[in-house]
């Protein structure tokens, strides 16, 4: 007989938790789900894939080397770098409209503007080794910031031998969050953003103060110059496309129409030292964003292959399905 | 923890020099202090207030992981190459450093406390002329001390005098030996005399020469030289330490051996730190790892150095280098900057969360209603918590005996009385019912006599009492008379029974209960109870038991003065002398004694003869004069004794059970299908223990042979090893073929194991072992040993328990698990891998020791089948799937860096790297190894096989470490080579950047987040709500912290510490995004499925079919049987009182023996004076005896 009364202490508590009996869901990896599974997958894949192979195609693209070495031939007059102040001018032909809105890029290549040291910190943050010059404080340190892209490009179409020049809207390129959060221009000074920047130099690359960039429109200055915010998005990888223009107004809204166009670069910042390569980019998007072929191949392939496995395995099953021998 | 210290404080101290002799005196402080022997007092703790926080942390910093993490942070302090802040690695590091100081100063603190509890005991200590009560701890060697009844012996001594006539002791010596029958110890004349004479005691100046301390029991070797005169001193005089002292009012003793000197503490083995072998293969990996990351980190240096002179030097226009950097020192910053980034690959979190799933684990042992005995309320415990998967690989069980497979209790279970066997209860169809605690017992309440305690459950043997059939009545006046208990009645009719074993005691007590009550004795009449009336027999002639003889007889004289013969015996020795005239009877009987040996019970065979008065008287005469001659003295009683005992008339015979304890031979049996070898180390005697291999069902009458080692040199035990070995697989070569088990330590060699067909038992006695164990013969012993299915070692001694498991350790890759539950066993409980004590005991000793404590050995299968499994098998989980998450993890910057100039970039948001192991993947993963179970623990149990894959390191080892290497390569190179070309060169829907570093750093950090998630997933096979919270818990996690530090409002409070800000926004809102999630994730998870998939259709393991049958059952299973009594076909085995030693029947007659009760002490003592001359000579075998009983 147990002398156990309803007092006695050591006996563990019956609840699930303690006697590892919690209720549970138990999947296995049996043949009835993994082979529909891959299928549906499959198809849902191929279904994706063509989608984004589609749409990628629809894409336009027009890119153009200006480096002007190697196999570039644009710009080679340009490449000198003591030809100060150099323009160029890269002529192209456009046989249908090319889809609207046109985007203008800029791309640099072999530009590790991802390198530690530069992009991990915040732009308040470790400056070094543009902190200061001789002394005074530069605005904005830091070597992003000195190595702005600064090239310049206008657009024109030729319409009957003359140059219609096509509007570039430079306003709303930048992120929304780099324009009204993260940057801010010093409080101007009597109405002057200039004074609010006294006592700090312009970065040593920079052949004007940062509150002077955008001559053309006051308000496009200081830290929030579109170009500089744009810039100051380092990429991730050593290649890449920045945002220089958009081409939303007038009749170009619609589209670069059909036709003869020039491009005149002013061509400013070096690359050929380091190997880089410039490079300007018209482009349109899509739902799925800018033109990338890749992502919609790659559904394509890890579709069909998981179709392939859903068969492959299917035989198997048939085959060997035999689990429950002796043991 | 070696938290461990024993109630006697079993620890051992080194010695300082080695001690060849050792010499001291008695009364003699001042000489004996010269020598600076170990005083009583012991000290187990390590610390002290001061020195615990230097040691401690110079213990802590050995750890190789420690020391790497101090290592990686002060890396993190030099900021030319700190990449990732010093506070990711400060804060886990000494959190983990705090944690384990607590717990190591409380364990100090309770070793501590145990110390001076032990040290703290009272004794009397004669103290310049006076009898004194002082500490254990002030006992030293040379003092003479008074011991009462019932107390322990506080060291080693050398008794001097004792309260009992003829200065003998009687000690249970079951904390050494496992022996529960008391033993005998006697001083020497010349120190008896000394009685309790203080004067005397004080002004004795015996000195003692003798060995120095050892760990032998057995055996002890010295002189006493007192009055100039030399008394040789064997182990007949020396009471040890941790014995108790049982029925002598008092004795005196003189300390020989002290403290940590005492044969006990000798005997205890060493305290080690155990790990498991889990944590012996992790510090391997770590080493590898840490090989591994230098190699990643000197590619990735090389790669900067490279970087650094094509591309960095005409760079310089955007990031110019600092002065006097040039492209190999960069390399050389860059490579500890790697080391930094890439220390992610051992994080601290992996050591935290490898104890909390271990503790974890531990508190489910503790809490497991299966494993809580309410008779004793005793719950499992699980005393070091760190130990926990090691309990689903064992591969050797060694069990105690007494008291661990068997409860120690002997019942009077079945006996046949003239050719009717009584004891099973049938019901009204005539079935036998299977007999259990609520079975009906029978009334003995007509007994005013009875023991309550005794239970019998067959009413028809009452009845047969109660009908005073005659040979009823003579079977139990004969179980009454024949024997050599002696009887204890403190008050009327409490009865306390002294007998010398244990079958005895259940055969008295027998007779007791069903109204033939022994009540007391002399030396020359015994007095027993006959239903209700008291008689009292003459007791003429006590024919006593040897190992020859294996049968006692007693010749009595009834008040109505018949004499009669009462003899019980082996069956076969009793057998031949019975009158022909009991044929008829023999063949019932012998029936009856096959079925009770069939149900593993010791039976006796009771006869008894009258005898003719006039021949008596002659014998009687011859038998005087045979005891009195000097020449041939045994032979001559042997012939007598011969000679009076034939022609007996048959009685029938007793069945006495050797209680094992409830589920032994199944949990045995369960042990075995999971491919464990249990074997048994006892101290008991070799029948015992072999009874009891048989009752377990570890030996078997089917198996093909057992073998039976019991030779006394070196060459014969070498021979008969070897003959069993070559019996077994004549085909085995001598040379054993050794696998060197590294490549690093060429030491540790390991012998493979061989298989055998048929079925063998081996049984090898203490004497046998100690030269087996021997270096030259030990791989022969392990070999032979290793093919047998069963393993019996009797007689052997506390340390020969712990070499053997010391043998096992060395030569198999096999962990170990000893099971035992007194202090005999705490030296094994210490050597195994894993301790298992028996709680609920007095003796706490074991448990002490221990790692886990439980009350039964039964519940020793859900440990390992349920528990040990689960914890072996999440433990596993947890390791493959965290080495996994975290070489994927770190692996991608691995790949980044071939794009970002090898400058030691990180792909993931500072913050992230930071929360990652602590926020992000700690609770799915830990819910996983907490929670999972591939199928419960009814399917777990019945299915031992389930187990073996632990014992072979299936889940975690090398090659799986290499497996998830691997898969952590596939799935980092997916990770960033899609999102890498998904987002190359492309940009928003609105034509914005996505393709800057902070999106691309989200984007990789999602995907991986979710992969990882998905893989857990995948790895989880049994999801609880709480598996489901945190897994979905740490998602919304990630997104809600992620969306939180890349706010506004974070952004302006902290500008400097996100810069991340909006990053969330623009870039997790492009369709683009998500599809390189899935795809990502899709594509890291399906080829594990697909793999998965077809290795459960090629090569189903025994995992995935016991799924398979579970999902096939989807019913409940019902539970297994444990209740169903094993059949046994065995033959008859049987033998005299196993744990019985000869000699006891001298000591009665002689009345030498503890004499209390209807005896007043005063004739007791007088008539004991005046035999003593006499005795000593006459009592040469029981000294044997007792030397038998303790080798």
């Amino acid at each position: 007989v147990s002398q156990l009364g309803a007092g006695t202490t050591n006996r563990p508590d019956n609840t699930a938790f303690d006697q590892q009996r919690l209720p549970a869901w138990q999947p296995v990896l049996s043949a009835g789900i993994v082979i529909p599974g891959f299928l549906l997958v499959g198809l849902a894949f191929i279904g994706i894939g063509v989608a984004l192979f589609v749409t990628s195609r629809s894409i336009q693209v027009l890119e153009n080397d200006y480096t002007g070495t190697g196999s570039s031939v644009h710009c080679s007059e340009c490449v000198n770098p003591k030809t100060t102040p150099c323009t160029c001018q890269l002529n192209f032909s456009l046989s249908a409209l090319f889809q609207g809105p046109v985007f203008l890029y800029y791309g640099l290549s072999n530009y590790f503007q991802n390198l530690w040291g530069d992009l991990s910190k915040s732009p308040s943050s470790s400056c070094a080794p543009y902190q200061y010059d001789q002394n005074t404080t530069i605005a904005p340190c830091g070597s992003v910031a000195n190595s702005m892209f600064n090239d310049t490009f206008t657009l024109y179409q030729l319409v009957n031998a003359t140059r219609k020049t096509v509007p570039l809207d430079g306003k709303g390129i930048a992120w929304w969050t780099d324009y009204n959060i993260k940057f801010r221009n010093p409080p101007e000074v009597d109405g002057s953003l200039a004074a609010a920047f006294n006592g700090t130099v312009k970065p040593v690359n920079w052949p004007k103060p940062v509150y002077d960039l955008d001559p053309t429109n006051p308000a496009n200055n200081g830290f929030l110059n579109q170009d500089f915010l744009v810039w100051m998005r380092t990429a991730a990888l050593p290649d890449f496309w920045k945002l220089y223009r958009r081409i939303t107004e007038g009749e170009y809204a619609s589209g670069l129409p059909a036709g003869n166009y020039t491009l005149e670069i002013q061509y400013n910042y070096p690359v050929a030292n380091f190997a880089g390569r410039k490079s300007v980019i018209f482009s349109n998007t899509s739902w799925m964003g800018g033109k990338n072929q890749f992502l919609g191949i790659a559904y394509l392939v890890t579709g069909s292959l998981c179709v392939v496995m859903s068969a492959v395995m299917l035989i198997v099953y048939a085959k060997f399905n035999s689990p429950d021998e002796d043991f | 923890m070696d938290s461990v210290m024993s109630f006697f404080g079993l620890d051992c101290t080194k010695k300082k020099e080695k001690e060849e002799e050792r010499h001291l005196r008695a009364n003699d402080r001042e000489l004996n202090l010269s020598y600076k022997y170990a005083t009583n007092a012991i000290k187990t703790s390590k610390y002290n207030l001061f020195t615990f926080l230097p040691l401690n942390l110079f213990e802590q910093f050995q750890r190789i992981a420690n020391a790497y993490f101090l290592f990686l942070l002060i890396l993190q302090v030099i900021p030319a190459i700190s990449s990732l802040s010093w506070f990711t690695t400060v804060v886990p590091l000494v959190l983990v450093l705090l944690v384990t100081a607590v717990k190591d100063a409380s364990d100090d603190f309770n070793r501590r406390k145990t110390d001076r509890q032990v040290n703290n005991r009272r004794v009397s200590v004669l103290v310049s002329g006076e009898l004194r009560s002082e500490k254990w701890m002030d006992v030293q060697v040379g003092d003479i001390i008074k011991l009462e009844n019932n107390k322990f012996v506080a060291a080693d001594l050398l008794l001097l005098s004792s309260s009992e006539p003829l200065n003998l002791v009687y000690i249970e010596t079951a904390e050494l030996d496992g022996e529960t029958n008391l033993k005998v110890k006697q001083a020497l004349t010349v120190t008896g005399e000394m009685g309790d004479c203080i004067e005397k005691l004080a002004a004795f100046n015996g000195e003692v020469h003798c060995e120095p301390p050892n760990n032998r029991l057995d055996k002890f070797t010295g002189t006493l030289t007192f009055r100039d005169q030399k008394y040789a001193l064997d182990n007949e005089r020396i009471l040890l330490r941790g014995c108790t002292l049982r029925n002598t009012e008092w004795c005196f003793g003189l300390v020989i051996f002290a403290g940590p000197e005492t044969k006990l503490m000798q005997n205890c083995g060493k305290t080690t730190f155990k790990r498991t072998s889990i944590d012996h293969l992790m510090n391997v990996l770590v080493l590898f790892i840490f090989g591994f990351l230098a190699f990643m980190c000197t590619v990735l240096a090389i790669g900067n150095g490279i970087w650094e002179f094509q591309e960095g030097s005409v760079f310089t226009a955007f990031l110019p280098r600092p002065d006097g950097v040039d492209a190999s020192f960069s390399a050389f910053l860059t490579f500890w900057s790697y080391v930094i980034i890439l220390n992610t690959v051992v994080p601290i979190s992996l050591y935290v969360s490898v104890e909390i799933i271990r503790l974890g684990n531990s508190f489910y042992i503790d809490w497991d209603r299966k494993m809580y005995y309410p008779r004793s309320d005793t719950p499992a415990e699980a005393r070091t918590t760190t130990l926990n998967e090691e309990l689903g690989q064992i591969k050797y069980v060694f069990s105690d005996k007494t008291g661990t497979l068997t409860q120690n209790i002997m019942t009077f279970n079945k006996c046949s009385i003239s050719g009717k066997s009584y004891g099973d209860v049938f019901n009204f169809a005539g079935q036998r019912l299977e007999i259990t605690e609520k079975t009906e017992k029978v009334d003995f309440s007509y007994n005013p006599l009875a023991d309550p305690k005794f239970s019998f459950h067959d009413h028809s043997l009452v009845e047969a009492v109660k009908l005073e059939a005659p040979e009823v009545h003579n079977f139990f006046r004969l179980l009454a008379l024949c024997h050599t208990v002696m009887a204890e009645e403190k008050e009327e009719g409490n009865l306390l029974y002294q007998a010398q074993s244990p079958d005895e005691g259940a055969l008295v007590t027998a007779a007791r209960n069903f109204g033939f009550v022994f009540r007391s004795r002399t030396p020359e009449t015994i007095t027993i109870v006959e239903m209700g009336v008291q008689k009292s027999y003459e007791l003429l002639a006590i024919l006593d038991f040897n190992n020859v003889r294996k049968r006692m007889s007693v010749i009595v004289q009834s008040p109505e003065g018949k004499l009669s013969l009462y003899c019980k015996g082996a069956d076969t020795i009793v057998y031949e002398r019975l009158h022909p005239s009991c044929s008829k009877l023999m063949d019932v009987t012998t029936e009856h004694l096959n079925e009770f040996a069939g149900e593993g019970l010791r039976t006796l065979v009771l006869a008894h003869k009258n005898l003719d008065e006039d021949y008596f008287r002659e014998w009687s005469t011859r038998h005087h004069m045979a005891s009195t001659t000097l020449e041939d003295r045994e032979e001559r009683l042997d012939e007598l004794y011969e000679e009076i005992e034939k022609d007996l008339l048959l009685l029938g015979a007793t069945a006495i059970e050797d209680k094992l304890q409830d589920g032994v031979p199944q949990t045995i049996e369960q042990l075995s299908k999971a491919n464990i070898k249990i074997w048994v180390l006892t101290g008991d005697k070799q029948e015992t223990a072999e009874n009891i291999g048989y009752s377990c069902n570890m030996l078997r009458e089917e198996m093909t042979d057992v073998f039976i080692i019991s030779a006394d040199t070196p060459q014969e035990v070498h021979e008969e090893l070897r003959n069993a070995r070559k019996k077994m697989k004549p085909e085995s070569e001598d040379e054993p073929t050794i696998i060197q088990r590294g490549i690093l330590d060429k030491k540790s060699k390991m012998l493979p194991d061989e298989t055998v067909d048929g079925e063998y038992g081996l049984v090898i006695n203490g004497h046998s072992l100690a030269y087996a164990l021997d270096k030259s013969l030990e791989q022969e012993l392990l070999r032979t040993a290793c093919m047998c299915k069963t393993v019996i070692c009797c007689r052997v001694t506390p340390l020969q328990k712990a070499q053997v498991v010391e043998l096992v350790k060395k030569y198999k890759q096999a962990v170990t698990l000893a099971i035992g539950d007194g202090a005999n066993d705490v030296s094994m409980i210490k050597a195994a891998h894993i301790g298992v004590g028996i709680s609920g005991q007095e003796g706490m000793q074991a448990v002490l020791s221990s790692d886990f404590s439980f009350a039964q050995f039964r519940y020793l299968q859900r440990l390992l089948l349920v528990h040990g499994r689960w914890s072996y098998l999440r433990m596993c989980k947890f390791l493959r799937y965290f080495f996994y998450k975290n070489f994927t993890f770190t692996f991608v910057h691995f790949w980044y860096a071939f794009f970002c100039g090898f400058s030691a970039q990180t792909v993931y948001d500072e913050w992230f790297i930071t929360v990652y192991n602590l926020v992000y993947t700690a609770l799915p993963v830990l819910g996983m190894s907490l929670f999972d179970q591939d199928v419960n623990d009814r399917w777990s149990v019945q299915f031992p096989q389930l187990y073996s894959p632990g014992q072979l390191n299936k889940y975690f080892s090398k090659t799986a470490f290499f497996k998830c290497v691997l898969h952590s390569c596939y799935s980092s190179l997916v990770l960033f080579f899609i999102p890498y070309a998904a987002m190359y060169d492309t940009v928003r829907d609105d034509g914005r950047d996505i393709a800057d570093y902070q999106s691309f750093a989200l984007l990789a950090q999602t995907c991986l987040l979710i992969t990882v998630c998905v893989q857990l997933g995948l790895d989880t096979s049994y999801w609880t709500a709480v598996n489901q919270f945190f897994l979905w818990g740490s998602l919304a996690v990630y997104f809600a912290i992620t969306f939180t530090m890349y706010s506004n409002g974070m952004y302006l409070i902290f500008t400097a510490s996100f810069p991340f800000i909006g990053t969330a926004r623009n870039s997790l809102n492009q369709p683009n995004v998500w599809l390189t999630i899935l795809l990502t994730s899709i594509l890291c998870v399906l080829p594990v499925v697909a793999y998965r998939f077809l290795l459960i259709q090629l090569c189903p393991t025994i995992n995935d079919k016991v799924r398979f049958k579970v999902r096939q059952a989807k019913v409940a299973l019902p539970p297994p049987s444990f209740r169903t009594r094993l059949r046994r076909r065995s033959s008859r085995r049987s033998g005299y009182a196993f744990s019985h030693a000869q000699g006891y029947g001298d000591l009665v007659t002689s009345g030498k023996y503890l004499q209390r009760g209807a005896i007043s002490r005063g004739r007791g003592f007088s008539s004991s004076i005046q035999q003593r001359s006499g005795a000593l000579q006459e009592m040469p075998q029981m000294y044997r005896a007792v030397k038998d009983a303790s080798q």
